[in-house]
């Protein structure tokens, strides 16, 4: 192994947690400082859908994120190298993290081939036959010039078992050192590994042992939140957290639901992702913490209150859920309402827990968190109860 | 009382030459036995309209003490801000606060709204504060300008107007009850007003005109005993198709009665010759008082704009920049008429406008500086809808800005030319990305505004000619 070098990226725990693995850190950035535990909204394609670039420095988002796969087919590397990367051209002046682009293969490109080359697979825009290599996915990442970048794994969905899964654990390691040898640009850019071997223990501890061998600013515990058992996800995140060292970011990928963010976090997550918030709001569904609310019900066209009448977002101090629903029937505008309520709903929440690891009182927070979303214990999601009672939570 | 008492005698010699004067109008309880309260109807057309200045029929003037607080200014030649359930299109609070310009009045349409009429009855506060704009001053057409709105449905007893749940008839009765719900603070009365077609009867046309006096006299008779709409101000529909007397005789009737204000209504679609719309319009006008606001739907075009402008209306919708917006476009024609860029504060087109001498580039059409060495998209490019284009804008969607990294148009102080460039709009509209429609009405509404200023400064100047040559060079 080479010596260690200077990582773009700087790591400082604040606060531990004194009974859960929770924890508050500091990231500093090349593009600035960015607090953990932090939600990143997903803006896939250059934009959070409806929101501008300075409605969304307003909420107060420090890091959002870039898709590989879509930005690399449209408008391409060549057009990202002369916009000054995706920072220029979505003219967006704080962090990026853009992923891979393999997940969007498989999960995307009903005809993709995994070999020990690369992802190969039919482009959808003109149907030619592409090949993403691990060397073409960094590439790619450069010319988006984010500050976080994602190796190219092999995804397995985490519903299948067997030689396959092993044999993407495997892959997945031999692709981060090209990876590694592939990055261009490590002094502005951080390049994570992503931790693979589906649900099985052995293999997770067999990939964690190798990649925390390399020298790499930064985990993602991959390969989960893919419609697999609750049970099984909450047993993957800690065991990975448990061999993760506690100096290095770890970045939970595709979570973002509030319950399983909280309790991911007491298992010792820093970092999530997810386009649920604003894809929900798409479809009119508004965030709160008590659950959700379809706003396009009819139920809602004369609550003439606010969609949380405690949040402070844009949204809520000027609209209500009546009008909301009656927008809905007219203009776009309703959606980016509810898409910007949603995401300072997940960048309050994370607030909010941050503060509370901050004053030792995390604890307390996940009851009271937990009372208000589910109300009674009864209600309480079986796997939550479990997941919190092994970092020696028990709810009441 | 007579008729006789109204105001077109007094002010009359505005009309005919260039007088400037500078002079307000107040405006006393029109003659009416309609109404029973006469503190209602002086205040129905209580709109303190202020002239300053009047070149041939084109009006410069002010409305004050609008609203509810009265503290609200409208400029006029003007426009309205044109929104969908009193929302501008694909805008957040947020992202109308960075537009410059933004007109005070903002415009609601009864046949998107009506609707919702239970719930605002149940709000009671009225849609200003229902849409969360309360200090906003709300001016309620019947219909969209932008939807086509299909014909036949009317009758002497109802209008029909078309809203997301269907077709909705209006009587007189359900018209005011339906206001009263909205409270907005101006509103356009019940009218049939479907446009017609060129060379229709004469009968349909006299037909239309009768039916809105009918319903005019049935609306302030229900307005009269409406302690809620006591506020608010009716805008009287001139009707009458392309039959110039039904025009000349929907003018002077409803003129008559105690409205705050006129609509020539019926210009929108194609029917019409534009001649014969201009034609029609400066008929109608010197048949109005001078002290009352005449507004226009669907003569939105730059061009159109001025031609009505010289022809006496004073106020426009903005649904055009919408418009524009819609089909991936952005406007970009140049209304400097100083010809001094340091003391104008307008905008120059970027592209190559200036070298060719106020030539716009026609669609497909390039020149060597805007096309960056690109081959620029073929006119016939599938992925483009040409139709409806005007020669104001350019069509963000070519395949010439895929790689153009200069913001929409130069000089332009908007949000989206502050911050965005032509590749990334494109790139945006390519992905059907929503952030595109935010942007392009941001920029549309923004030098739209600025073309109104532009207007009126050039009135101020007496260069309003100068103006629509600028104006109508960029059509050639």
């Amino acid at each position: 192994m080479a010596a260690p070098k200077a990582h773009a990226l700087v790591h400082r725990v604040l606060a531990e947690c004194p009974v859960t693995k929770a924890r508050v850190c500091e990231l500093m950035l090349p593009h600035g400082p960015i607090s953990t535990p932090v939600f990143m909204p997903v803006g896939t394609q250059g934009t959070m859908k409806g929101v501008t670039a300075d409605q969304l420095r307003e909420l107060g988002c420090e890091i959002c994120l870039g898709n590989t796969y879509h930005l690399g087919m449209r408008p391409g590397p060549e057009i990202m190298k002369k916009a000054s990367g995706l920072h220029g051209f979505m003219n967006w002046k704080r962090n990026l993290l853009t992923d891979s682009g393999g997940f969007q293969m498989v999960s995307l490109v009903e005809l993709s081939q995994v070999t020990e080359e690369g992802v190969h697979f039919k482009s959808p825009y003109d149907d030619k036959e592409i090949l993403l290599t691990p060397e073409k996915s960094i590439e790619i990442q450069n010319a988006l010039g984010s500050d976080i970048m994602m190796q190219l794994d092999d995804v397995v969905s985490s519903t299948i078992s067997g030689p396959r899964v092993e044999e993407a654990m495997h892959r997945s390691v031999r692709w981060l050192d090209r990876c590694l040898l592939a990055n261009k640009n490590p002094e502005k850019q951080c390049l994570f590994a992503i931790i693979q071997g589906g649900l099985d223990p052995d293999l997770r501890k067999k990939c964690l042992e190798e990649m925390t061998k390399r020298d790499v600013p930064g985990f993602a515990i991959g390969g989960l939140s893919g419609g697999e058992e609750k049970d099984h996800f909450w047993k993957m995140v800690t065991l990975s957290t448990d061999h993760l060292p506690r100096d290095k970011p770890r970045y939970l990928m595709g979570v973002g639901y509030a319950t399983d963010l909280v309790v991911c976090v007491a298992l010792g997550c820093d970092m999530f992702d997810c386009v649920f918030p604003t894809r929900t709001a798409r479809f009119g569904s508004a965030l709160v913490p008590w659950g959700s609310l379809q706003l396009k019900n009819k139920q809602f066209a004369k609550d003439f209150q606010p969609i949380d009448k405690e949040c402070d977002c844009p949204t809520c101090k000027r609209y209500s859920r009546a009008y909301i629903n009656a927008l809905f029937k007219s203009d776009t505008a309703a959606m980016h309402h509810i898409t910007i309520h949603n995401i300072a709903y997940q960048l309050n929440l994370m607030r909010s827990v941050r503060d509370s690891i901050l004053r030792g009182q995390f604890p307390q927070f996940i009851q009271d968190f937990m009372k208000t979303m589910y109300g009674s214990k009864e209600r309480y999601p079986r796997w939550a109860v479990d997941a919190l009672e092994s970092v020696s939570i028990a709810l009441i | 009382m007579t008729p006789s008492l109204r105001w077109p005698r007094k002010m009359r010699f505005l009309q005919s030459g260039d007088v400037s004067a500078l002079f307000s109008i107040h405006c006393p309880s029109a003659c009416i036995h309609y109404i029973s309260s006469s503190r209602l109807e002086s205040d129905r057309n209580a709109m303190k309209l202020s002239l300053s200045k009047v070149v041939n029929s084109a009006r410069l003037g002010v409305i004050n003490n609008l609203g509810r607080s009265g503290d609200k200014v409208l400029d006029f030649p003007g426009c309205l801000l044109y929104t969908k359930t009193g929302s501008p299109p694909h805008l957040t609070n947020d992202t109308l606060q960075t537009i410059e310009g933004v007109p005070p009045v903002a415009h609601i349409t009864l046949s998107s709204l009506a609707e919702h009429q239970e719930v605002l009855e149940e709000f009671k506060d009225g849609i200003a504060k229902f849409a969360g704009i309360p200090d906003a001053v709300l001016y309620c057409s019947i219909n969209d300008p932008v939807t086509k709105d299909p014909s036949g449905y009317n009758t002497n007893k109802s209008v029909s107007v078309w809203g997301g749940g269907g077709r909705l008839e209006l009587t007189s009765q359900k018209f005011v009850s339906a206001q009263r719900a909205l409270r907005p603070d101006w509103f356009q009365c019940l009218s049939d007003g479907e446009v017609m077609p060129t060379g229709c009867s004469k009968k349909r046309a006299k037909k239309s005109v009768d039916r809105s006096l009918v319903f005019l006299d049935e609306c302030l008779q229900l307005l009269g005993d409406n302690e809620r709409l006591a506020q608010s101000v009716l805008i009287g529909a001139i009707e009458g198709g392309d039959v110039l007397e039904e025009r000349l005789r929907s003018a002077r009737e409803t003129a008559k009665r105690p409205v705050g204000g006129f609509l020539l209504d019926g210009f929108q679609g194609v029917a019409m010759s534009n001649e014969t719309k201009l034609s029609l319009i400066s008929s109608i006008t010197a048949e109005l008082p001078e002290d009352k606001i005449r507004v226009i739907h669907g003569m939105g075009r730059p061009d159109e704009v001025l031609e009505c402008i010289e022809r006496g209306v004073d106020l426009f919708d903005s649904a055009f920049p919408y418009e524009v917006t819609e089909r991936g476009c952005a406007l970009s024609f140049n209304h400097c008429y100083d010809p001094d860029p340091e003391t104008a504060g307008g905008i120059h087109r970027t592209d190559s406008l200036s070298a060719r001498g106020s030539h716009v580039l026609r669609k497909g059409e390039t020149s060597e500086e805007e096309s960056n060495g690109d081959t620029a998209t073929h006119p016939d490019d599938p992925e483009i809808d040409w139709t409806g284009m005007t020669p104001f804008e350019i069509c963000l969607k070519e395949k010439r800005f895929r790689e153009d990294f200069r913001p929409l148009l130069q000089n332009c102080t908007c949000y989206c030319c502050r911050n965005h460039t032509r590749a990334y709009v494109h790139h945006l509209l390519a992905s059907k990305e929503l952030l595109a429609g935010i942007l392009l009405m941001i920029h549309n509404f923004q030098l739209y505004f600025s073309f109104f200023r532009s207007a009126r400064g050039a009135l101020r100047d007496g260069k309003l000619g100068v103006l629509r040559e600028i104006i109508r060079s960029q059509t050639v």
